[in-house]
Parts: C-alpha cells; sequence; structure tokens
C-alpha cells in the first residue's frame, strides 16, 4: 500500500504567490472570498475536478502554487462563467482560472499529453501564423499530437462532417498578416514604437 | 438599420450553417451587415489562457476595424466571439494601463480605438432593433405545432449581459413563440454544453450534452435552437457517443436564423439544414394552406 500525506504543511507554501496574483488586473477579488462554496455548487464539471473551485481559491490565496498550478481543475474549466455570476463577493473565477493557466503553461508544469493546454498551444499557434482557425485543421493537429487513438475512435463523426459538408482543410487566413505579428511585438516590446 | 458584421472563425467552418441562414434572414427584414475587412480571430477561450494582452488586441484589432468602417455597431453573431469583443471593451475600461498597452500595439498598425464600439448579438438586434411586429409581419408559413427548446447556452448571457436576463433569457423565447412556434420550459438554457471539453475530455463532455438533449426530450421538444455554433455543434455531432454511454437521445439542434427562414418561406437551400449530422425533418405547412386539424402531430422527428 502506497501511503502519502494528505495535510498541506506550511513549507509546501511559495510565499507571495497568492499576493501576487491578486494584484493581476481582475484578480484583486480573490482576496474576499469568504469560502461559501458557491463557485464549486454551479460548477457543471467540479465533479470531475482534483480541487473543486472553492478549494482552489483558498489554496491560491494561502500561496499553495504548486498544488494549484499542477490541478485538472484549472483545465476542466470550460469558461461559463456560472461562478463569476453567482458569487456573493464578485470574485472573477473564471479570470482567475485563466490566469493559473497562464502560469501553468508558462511553467510547463501541466500534465503531459493532456489535450487541454496542447489545443490551447495550437491555438495560438494558429492565430499568430494565419490570423484565422481553421477548425478542422485545429481538431487535427490536436489529436495527432495527443491521441491517435482517439482520431480513429472519431471516424464517425469525421464522416458526418464530410457528409455535410463541414469538413474543410482550406486554410483560412487574413490579408494582413503582418499586422498580427507587428501588434504582438509591440506588446512584447521588441519592435514597438514606445509610448 | 447597416452593421458591421463580425462572422469569427465558427461561422466559415462548422458554423457555417448559421451564417448561410443568419444572412438571408437579416436580408429579408432589411438588415444591412457589412463584412469588417480583414477581421481577424476574436481569440475565443483559448487565447485568453495563454496571454491576456495578446488576446485583447486580437478582439482590440476587429474594434478599431470596425470603428474604422465609418458603421455605429458591430454586430457578432458566435456567441464566443460576442463575449471576447465584449469582454475585451470593459477590460480596456476598467484598467488603462492594459488600454494604453493595446493602444500601442494597435498604433504599431495605423489602428485606434476609442474604447466606445457596441457589440451586438443578432437576438439584441432582432428583438430591439428589428422588433418583434416586423418579424411576425414577414412570418409566412408559422411553425404551428412546433416544439422548441430555446437554449442559450454561456456566452451571451454571462458574464456580460447586456440584452437579456443573466438567469433565465427570454429574447429567444420571444422571437420563437413570434414565428408561431411552441416554446417548452427549458430550465437547463443557460447551463454550460461542454464548450472545448467534447474533444478534449470526452468523459465530461459527452455527459454535459447528453444531459441538455436528454431534458429537451423529457420536455417533449421536437428540437433545440441554439445561438452558438459551438453549442450546436457539440449538440449535434456527439450523437453516436451519447448512444453508447447513455442512450439515444435523437433530437437535431438547429440555429434560431434556420427556424427563422423555414417561418419566412426563404428556399430550403439557403437555409443550410442540410448540414447537421441529426437532420431537421419538420416543416411548417405551406403558406396559404388550411390549418391542419388540432389532432394532427407534427412528423416526427427522426434523426
Amino acid at each position: 500500500m502506497k501511503i502519502h500525506r494528505t495535510i498541506k504543511y506550511e513549507s509546501d507554501c511559495v510565499r507571495g504567490f497568492g499576493r501576487e496574483l491578486m494584484s493581476v488586473p481582475g484578480c484583486e477579488q480573490l482576496e474576499r472570498c469568504i469560502q461559501c462554496g458557491t463557485c464549486s455548487g454551479v460548477c457543471p464539471l467540479s465533479i470531475y475536478m482534483d480541487y473543486t473551485p472553492r478549494q482552489v481559491m483558498a489554496l491560491t490565496r494561502a500561496d499553495f502554487k504548486r498544488e494549484v498550478l499542477h490541478s485538472h481543475t484549472i483545465w476542466l474549466c470550460a469558461s461559463c462563467y456560472a461562478c463569476t455570476v453567482e458569487c456573493p463577493q464578485e470574485i472573477r473565477i473564471t479570470d482567475i482560472m485563466y490566469e493559473l493557466k497562464q502560469r501553468a503553461i508558462l511553467e510547463r508544469v501541466y500534465p503531459r499529453g493532456f489535450p487541454i493546454p496542447v489545443l490551447a498551444r495550437e491555438f495560438t499557434a494558429m492565430v499568430r501564423k494565419h490570423g484565422r482557425i481553421t477548425e478542422m485543421v485545429l481538431v487535427i493537429r490536436l489529436f495527432l499530437q495527443t491521441s491517435w487513438l482517439a482520431a480513429l475512435g472519431n471516424w464517425r463523426l469525421g464522416l458526418d462532417l464530410m457528409r455535410t459538408g463541414r469538413f474543410s482543410l482550406i486554410t483560412e487566413r487574413i490579408k494582413r498578416r503582418h499586422e498580427i505579428a507587428r501588434m504582438f511585438d509591440a506588446l512584447d516590446g521588441t519592435k514597438g514604437k514606445g509610448p | 438599420m447597416k452593421y458591421s458584421y463580425f462572422p469569427g472563425c465558427s461561422l466559415r467552418g462548422l458554423g457555417r450553417a448559421y451564417e448561410e441562414s443568419l444572412l438571408p434572414v437579416m436580408q429579408h427584414l432589411g438588415v444591412e451587415l457589412q463584412e469588417l475587412d480583414d477581421w481577424n480571430c476574436c481569440g475565443a477561450t483559448a487565447y485568453m489562457a495563454v496571454d491576456e494582452a495578446k488576446a485583447c488586441v486580437l478582439a482590440a484589432r476587429n474594434l478599431a476595424l470596425a470603428e474604422r468602417s465609418g458603421l455605429h455597431q458591430v454586430m457578432a453573431p458566435c456567441a464566443a466571439c460576442y463575449l471576447v469583443l465584449n469582454k475585451t471593451k470593459h477590460y480596456l475600461q476598467d484598467y488603462p494601463a492594459m488600454k494604453a498597452k493595446i493602444d500601442r500595439a494597435l498604433a504599431a498598425v495605423d489602428l485606434t480605438y476609442s474604447g466606445n464600439m457596441p457589440v451586438r448579438h443578432p437576438l439584441d438586434i432582432l428583438l430591439n432593433d428589428v422588433g418583434l411586429e416586423a418579424i411576425k409581419r414577414r412570418v409566412q408559413r408559422p411553425l404551428k405545432g412546433l416544439k422548441v427548446a430555446p437554449y442559450y447556452g454561456c456566452q451571451i448571457v454571462r458574464p456580460y449581459s447586456t440584452f437579456d436576463d443573466q438567469n433565465n433569457p427570454t429574447s429567444m423565447d420571444r422571437l420563437i413563440e413570434a414565428l408561431g412556434a411552441t416554446v417548452v420550459r427549458y430550465p437547463l438554457k443557460t447551463k454550460c454544453c461542454g464548450g472545448s471539453l467534447t474533444g478534449t475530455v470526452p468523459r465530461a463532455g459527452i455527459r454535459m450534452v447528453y444531459i441538455l438533449l436528454d431534458e429537451a426530450r423529457k420536455r417533449g421538444a421536437d428540437c433545440l435552437a441554439t445561438v452558438c455554433p459551438l453549442c450546436q455543434f457539440n449538440l449535434d455531432a456527439y450523437h453516436a457517443d451519447v448512444k453508447s454511454t447513455y442512450g439515444g437521445v435523437a433530437l437535431p439542434t438547429v440555429y434560431f436564423t434556420q427556424l427563422m427562414g423555414l417561418a419566412f418561406g426563404l428556399p430550403e437551400s439557403q437555409l443550410g439544414l442540410n448540414r447537421a449530422a441529426v437532420r431537421f425533418k419538420w416543416r411548417p405547412a405551406p403558406a396559404g394552406a388550411p390549418p391542419p386539424p388540432s389532432a394532427a402531430t407534427p412528423a416526427p422527428v427522426t434523426a
């Protein structure tokens, strides 16, 4: 029998993580969380989560960086905003989930082969390159990088899409693609015109 | 009535039936649409998870293009685009530092955005600018006998509801009634369809789709009506998976614009009805036909 410690120690914290996250625009209200659990109650995905949204709020505020960034919860969030709308303290929980996803991607701590961060990565690469999304190409790239088997399991879906004229691999792109690159460069401060 | 039109990637991809039905319906009602010149992807939910400044600038470029078009409002039919454009507007308003950053990025490509472009959903335009009376006048073939479960999904009512109630939206209910159809009470009308989870975590996504379909079936609906390309796709394309896990719920999901087109008597070939995996086969009686006897039930809807 393999056992592991389930109680968190103070030494598991990364001091300052919560405070720093609460300084991000849109995440300030986390400070006011009263741990009522409304978010977990309305979340349609909390039944699958390793930590419920309420727990993620508490862990974040208490500096348990490793736990929240490694959690499945942030990737299961489907951005339906039910928690954000219902929160009595007006905490923008969905936006906090976005912020945590960003940090998990930045620190490369998301579960390997887990399709959701791969989707985010493929999506953003496609937008940077073409300015638009070609949905079929995105889906195929996602399957190629995560699960061949799942792709094969979806043969019927593929046939349906072909039958109904929705299976298109022609790349959608904008004309002035350089504008996307230039705007992003300006944000990154590499070739920006300055204030 | 003239608006800038931001179709979004989905309406050129899996959701093309939405655009196919939206454009003739709007034209029929005298709503002029001018597609935004060289619009780009709004960023959807995926970009927010990677970099919020970049997500913002993607949306802001579209808002700036809308401003440059000289038209005063932009219509965004896709629920995700509608949310992202509105969210960006709020964000830029609430956080001047972010606004300054985005302004600089836009300036690098000679664009400006003042911060005041109203982003409207077609439902909003139909109810508040066109009006239900004008819509009723166009109905040639009332959808009499059709029972519809109105499904709004998340993103046109949450978190920024500009034209309808957040918990119990009714704009599509009223529209469907104006077309002559019957709206069934559907308390799951704003429950999440699972978004991209159907593809990424099927176990979770398929369950959410099943719950929505099964509830509509239990309440006697002949079809679900939706306002979002991703909701339509999820509720339509995964019936095989739903069937193998939970048992079949063969219920079609249509765009509200397709119902409008049918009621207006527009040619079916213009409405993209053949794009769905689960075909919507119900048809209204032809214009001028005598009303069917009250016992008559609509043709059963089959997969």
